[in-house]
């Protein structure tokens, strides 16, 4: 049986779709490109030289020589022996790790206090208020140096008394027991972690589609953890529990959460949560009061009302400005700095310094900072697509 | 306030960068850019720390110090008065750019001369003006009394200077453990200690007995006699201007040779009248000199008379914090200052 072939709207050629691309005018086109390209080189050729003449080799070959400095703080195993690039990625992991704790943290703080600031209750929402107007109206520096102080108030480690016998609060942070995994190599490692992730997503997208109810997938997970737990038993390696305790100068072991994360994670939560905070009331506000009293007609309540038929429309409003507080967010995050948490902006300062690669230390900062930004805006965009109105678009 | 840290290290480093660009658009000045550029402002900007003793503003908000009267000296030397210079406070991590990009002309804030600033920065130093090692400020109440008494203890650094490197050197060097924590900021490095976040804090021994005044209990900490390292602090100017380099070469020059003779601010007259050719050359009683340097002939008469030399500048500005000369003692007294001759 012949195929029928029903044809579309014709698809314009090479020689169109070129054309639409140039433009009406072509020629300037191309020399403004041709300028601007030859600026460019002009400009690259002259700090070649310049950088020459002083002395200084351009390029990227300082990544691979070793730091000889420390960094206090690290989620991977890092010395002085250990090459630039792996400090970068210490500081950009870093950079991360608060970034990520604090814009979660911030959000869910953030709407808890902009839903209460519409609160019926006078005292709450001027709380609220009053809450809003301090922490915006003062530097974000000023706070972090308040958080700073703070998270140093505690008693030294050699003073410190165990809660619950092994969490310690100093000011040198919190210590808690961890779980180490010893004499696993790191092959096996990787194979569990990766393991680990893709039976999560098959869980999450089984339980998206419906295919599977609350219980069973929460049933699913802890089997999933206790298999791989033996898994790796048998496979050698020693799983303890390490609970931290005094030695020397400092409490040895366990997790330890440091006072420059705790004050950074804490001053970036505290002022987030007030910008989103703003946010979220002026996304509710922008909700008809229509909607309310059609959906107390229905009979739902309150809280229902607000879940089920606020948000979701308020989240259009709110989404694309949540958005621009990540950002600021992850940007602020460079204000560690100041406190000596030491992110990605501080390890880069100080490769420039000890290396003298600044141009090349600025162009990696630049390009790291564009594609955080870049992938936070494109994930968020993502999902404004989704809360967008339906409809209208399809 | 919007991403501070960020913009600030970016616009430092563009800047840096952009300097670079457009150094290569002007053809290397014969005459000197940096004193066109000096003369044109009407004032030299200097880069400093804050340690008593060595810069710090007076109750008035004057700056006094050691290296500040050596600032005041270049000013002299440049324009005949020690005012028209400005000194800024800037931290050990961002000065460095600073230089480079052009913001200072000179910075006199205890640099150390290394290698690698001269060769992968592009610095030129003068000579060393002070002679220092690297030093441990920690409480008294820990009982330790030497740095390799610190293993497994949590040591502070500020970031950018030699002692974030060193003290990691040692570390490797020993086979001890230590943790680092590393700050920028001056003020947050100090109350680090203060608030027990470190055990120690690792930096110039100047900087330390400086800094260890201000502390609320001066006597609960003590800063131990080891010296950790060679710090030899020296004022640092950015490379490619030879002309600028020798003026602070020879402003700081003169200040030693006129101690080795005895010239003084206060008997510096007296020695117009001398009959000795090399001291009528120094005082630019023959004008030869200051012909040569492109300066007024008596320029280092000015220094001395204004400023006065070496050991005076030290014992107003150290002696009263209990400094001894030690290796900043002039060779003919066994130390290691030495002007080359005035001739
Ligand atoms: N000599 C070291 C350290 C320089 C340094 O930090 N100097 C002290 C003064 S001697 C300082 O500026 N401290 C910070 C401040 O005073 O603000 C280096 O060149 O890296």
């Amino acid at each position: 049986m012949p195929i029928i072939v029903t044809p579309g709207p014709r698809r314009p050629g090479f020689h169109r779709r070129l054309l639409m691309w140039w433009g009406n005018r072509p020629l300037l086109q191309v020399a403004i490109i041709g300028l601007l390209a030859a600026l460019f080189a002009l400009l690259a050729t002259n700090v070649g030289d310049t950088m020459q003449r002083i002395g200084i080799s351009p390029g990227f070959d300082f990544l691979w020589r070793s730091t000889n400095f420390e960094i206090g703080e690290s989620s991977i195993p890092f010395s002085a022996s250990d090459p630039y690039i792996r400090a970068v990625v210490v500081g950009l992991i870093n950079t991360l790790k608060v970034s990520l704790f604090g814009c979660v943290l911030a959000t869910v703080l953030g709407v808890v206090i902009g839903v209460a600031g519409l609160s019926r209750n006078l005292l709450l929402a001027a709380l609220v208020r009053w809450y809003i107007e301090i922490i915006r109206n003062t530097p974000l520096l000023l706070q972090l140096f308040f958080w700073i102080s703070l998270a140093k108030a505690f008693p030294a480690p050699r003073q410190a008394s165990a809660f619950f016998g092994s969490i310690y609060l100093t000011n040198r942070g919190v210590f808690v027991p961890s779980i180490a995994v010893e004499g696993l190599p790191m092959g096996v490692a990787t194979a569990v972690a990766i393991l680990i992730v893709v039976y999560a997503v098959l869980l999450f997208t089984l339980f998206r589609a419906g295919r599977l109810n609350s219980r069973n997938a929460g049933f699913s997970g802890l089997a999933l953890l206790f298999a791989f737990l033996a898994l790796l038993q048998l496979a050698g390696a020693d799983i303890t529990l390490e609970a931290p305790a005094l030695a020397g100068f400092n409490i040895r072991g366990g997790y330890n959460l440091t006072p420059e994360f705790a004050a950074l994670l804490t001053g970036l939560v505290v002022k987030f949560a007030a910008v989103i905070a703003e946010i979220v009331r002026a996304g509710i506000q922008s909700v008809n009061r229509g909607q309310w009293e059609a959906a107390r007609a229905l009979g739902l309540h309150n809280s229902q009302i607000m879940r089920l038929v606020v948000l979701p429309q308020a989240l259009r409003v709110i989404t694309p400005l949540t958005t621009s507080s990540y950002l600021d967010l992850t940007k602020d995050s460079s204000l560690a700095v100041a406190i000596g948490y030491p992110d990605l902006v501080s390890i880069i300062n100080t490769t420039a310094n000890t290396t003298g690669q600044s141009l090349e230390a600025l162009l990696i900062l630049i390009g790291t900072y564009l594609v955080i930004n870049l992938a936070v805006s494109a994930l968020m965009n993502e999902y404004n697509r989704r809360v967008a109105l339906k409809g209208t678009s399809r | 306030m919007k991403s501070q840290g960020l913009i600030r290290s970016v616009t430092k480093s563009a800047i840096a960068a952009g300097m670079l660009a457009t150094a290569a658009f002007s053809a290397p000045a014969y005459a000197g850019p940096t004193l066109d550029k000096i003369n044109q402002r009407g004032a030299i900007k200097v880069g400093v720390g804050t340690t008593p003793g060595f810069f710090a503003p007076d109750s008035s908000g004057k700056w006094q110090g050691f290296f500040i009267d050596y600032g005041r000296a270049l000013s002299i030397a440049v324009f005949g008065n020690p005012d028209k210079v400005e000194f800024t406070n800037s931290s050990p991590q961002q000065r460095l750019p600073a230089l480079q990009s052009g913001e200072f002309d000179v910075l006199l804030s205890g640099v150390t001369v290394t290698i690698t600033r001269a060769f992968k920065l592009g610095f030129h130093f003068g000579p060393t003006i002070f002679y220092d090692g690297q030093g441990i400020l920690v409480r008294k109440d820990l009982g330790v009394t030497k740095a390799a008494d610190l293993d497994g203890a949590t040591i502070g650094a500020q970031s950018g200077t030699t002692g974030e490197l060193n003290v990691a050197d040692f570390f490797r060097k020993t086979g001890k453990k230590f943790t680092p924590v590393t700050i920028e900021d001056t003020g947050q490095f100090i109350a680090a200690l203060e608030s027990g976040r470190v055990d120690a804090i690792t930096q110039d021994s100047s900087d330390l007995v400086g800094k260890r005044t201000q502390l609320k209990k001066p006597d609960d900490y003590i800063v131990l006699p080891e010296r950790l390292s060679k710090e030899p602090l020296a004022p640092a100017v950015a490379g490619g201007d030879d002309r600028w380099l020798e003026i602070v070469n020879w402003t700081v020059n003169a200040t030693i040779q006129a101690e080795e003779w005895g010239i003084t601010s206060k008997n510096v007259d007296e020695f117009l009248k001398s009959e000795d050719p090399a001291i009528q050359r120094f005082l630019g009683v023959d004008p030869a000199l200051g012909e040569a340097i492109g300066l007024d002939p008596k320029w280092a008469y000015n220094i001395i008379k204004a400023v006065g030399n070496y050991g005076e500048i030290f014992d107003r500005h150290l002696k009263p914090l209990g400094w001894d000369r030690g290796y900043n003692r002039l060779w003919t007294d066994g130390g290691l200052l030495y002007s080359p001759p005035f001739r």
